[in-house]
């Protein structure tokens, strides 16, 4: 996808202002100091209507579903369905049966991980990754190819933060059986041409599961289009909930793997000699669902509908890239992770300064950002760092949040070196 | 000076800042003047666990008292470090096991800093005792 540049009058247009009053939580204060939170990349805030539908979940719905003929059961099933439905809409998902309600990526991950793991993987066989992945999208997969003495394979990045399209494709063998590769990396915020790597993996007939945890907050992303097999997102990071996030698999992927757990809702029959198991996607859905954040996650995709995205994301590079020049102006100031394709994620080290020591003088100014890992230990190792800083900006972010930002780095460096 | 008196000084030093950004700096620049500590005793076997950073600590007796020299690769463990120093090195072993260390909740420390970082403090004071119990039962 072409990535167009806001112009200033577009920039100028995007209401932040407006869309900053219906997130309660912008206009409150850390330390005694107004909230500059720019640590979204680990989990966004939540819209006041995102909010108030968990207080209605609870207050005027709650009830079990798809068990119970009363009318409160009825009227949270009916709503909960109906969110698979927009779920399915949001990434332009085939059907609803394609849509399996998890905890969040991990879970997605670990569920491909282990039932496709189990039916497709046996000795000798590779299961393809890459340098970048979150400790979420390695260690899956290093249980389950221990387990079936298959192989982790890793496709290596420049230091810039990018893959090499030739040395993927020269990666790919007839021993692979499936490729798991991030769409937008958390720490790097390099985002990976994934169109074109599903399609050299399909020409050797392998599947591809995308792991769109950040991919999904700033990419319009479309399944059908990508033609993935597999896409994996977290609610909290889409400005919805804590403990819930998606699998979308493939109906045919889906119809072929075994379930993942077992327990109620994914069976159809059960005896004490044969359980047959239900249909997807209740046959990856054991046990009673995450009602209330699945209900409140509906109200997610419904905010998201109700803003211009598209503009949204330009407004979000716009901020991104600023980000980057004027900390690269900055003596000492080395950015980490410049690929030519990014998003929201400007991650840094400071010469002679302890990340940690940067990041907690931040938060004494009230600005939220994150120092470390990032959950992705072998991206600090190729770059022989023990951890950076990042910022990670969402719509509702401001220019005037950049420059604090800026401006506490410099403090930051004075005090520190 | 006894522990306390040290403590209640920490206190008063403390007390010319508001803010917590204030007290910050003045942790930092506490701890860019706390000695370094000899590369010989940057041993694994005296590194801290259940601390995010590096920290190393270094104790030693002398003439029936406790002494403590650590050195850390972040600038704000090193300033709780001499904090912790100041109060503790150079007393007593039984003065060291039994100090209260009240001025770190009364300064606001512990309750500004992340979880992560209050275990690491803990730990370091968990460590300091540690020696000084030792020190104590081998007199
Ligand atoms: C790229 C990426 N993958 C996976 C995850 C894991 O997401 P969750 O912790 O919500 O399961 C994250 C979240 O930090 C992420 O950024």
């Amino acid at each position: 996808m072409e990535k167009t540049t806001l112009t200033e009058k577009g920039i100028a247009e995007f209401n932040v202002e407006e869309i900053r009053r219906n997130f309660p939580i912008l206009s409150t204060k850390a330390h005694g100091k107004p909230l500059v939170y720019l640590d979204n990349a680990a989990s966004s805030q939540k819209p006041q209507v995102v909010i108030q539908k968990l207080v209605d979940y609870y207050s005027s719905l709650n009830a079990n579903i798809h068990r119970g003929v009363h009318y409160l059961s009825q009227k949270a099933s009916q709503e909960f369905d109906d969110v698979r439905v927009k779920v399915q809409e949001f990434i332009n998902a085939a059907s609803e049966r394609e849509i399996v309600f998890v905890r969040g990526t991990t879970e997605a991950i670990n569920l491909v991980a282990s039932s496709f793991g189990r039916k497709n993987l046996n000795a000798g066989d590779e299961v393809l990754i890459s340098a970048m992945e979150h400790h979420s999208n390695i260690v899956p997969w290093q249980m389950i190819c221990e387990e079936r003495k298959a192989v982790l394979k890793v496709i290596p990045m420049n230091d810039r933060g990018e893959i090499s399209l030739d040395e993927y494709a020269s990666l790919l063998s007839s021993k692979t059986k499936i490729v798991s590769i991030v769409h937008t990396s958390n720490s790097l915020g390099t985002v990976n041409p994934v169109k074109e790597m599903i399609r050299l993996a399909h020409a050797k007939n392998i599947p591809v599961l995308v792991d769109a945890a950040q991919g999904i907050v700033h990419t319009v992303i479309d399944v059908q289009d990508l033609d993935c097999d597999f896409l994996a997102f977290s609610g909290h990071k889409m400005l919805g909930p804590t403990g819930v996030g998606i699998l979308y698999g493939k109906e045919k992927q889906l119809e072929d793997m075994p379930p993942y757990q077992g327990g109620g809702e994914m069976i159809s029959s059960v005896s004490f000699e044969k359980t047959t198991y239900n249909e997807i996607p209740f046959k990856f859905e054991a046990g009673t669902p995450n009602i209330a954040d699945v209900i409140a996650l509906g109200t997610a995709v419904d905010y998201y509908k109700s803003i211009d995205r598209n503009a949204a994301f330009e407004y979000e590079h716009y901020l991104m890239t600023e980000c980057s020049r004027l900390l690269a102006e900055i003596p000492g100031v080395r950015l980490i992770g410049t690929a030519s394709n990014k998003a929201s994620v400007v991650s840094f080290v400071i010469d002679n300064v302890n990340a940690m020591d940067a990041g907690m003088y931040l938060d004494t100014m009230g600005i939220a950002v994150r120092t470390g890992q990032h959950c992705t230990a072998p991206v600090m190792q190729q770059f022989c760092i023990p951890g950076t800083i990042r910022a990670s900006f969402m719509f509702y972010n401001t220019i005037e949040e950049v420059h604090a930002l800026i401006e506490g780095v410099k403090k930051a460096i004075k005090l520190l070196k | 000076m006894s522990v306390l008196d040290l403590e209640k000084e920490i206190i008063e030093d403390f007390e010319l800042f508001d803010e917590w950004e204030e007290k910050y700096q003045y942790i930092i620049e506490i701890g860019q003047k706390l000695p370094p500590l000899d590369d010989k005793y940057k041993l694994d076997e005296n590194k801290i666990k259940g601390c995010q950073s590096s920290v190393w600590l270094h104790a030693y007796a002398k003439d029936g008292l406790v002494y403590f020299e650590a050195d850390s690769d972040s600038t704000f463990v090193k300033g709780e470090i001499a904090l912790l120093i100041k109060v503790l090195s150079g007393q007593p072993a039984a003065e060291v096991v039994n100090a209260p260390l009240a001025f770190i909740d009364t300064i606001g420390l512990r309750q500004h800093i992340a979880v992560t970082r209050a275990n690491g403090l803990s730990s370091m004071i968990k460590q300091m005792k540690l020696y000084a119990v030792g020190m104590n039962s081998k007199q």
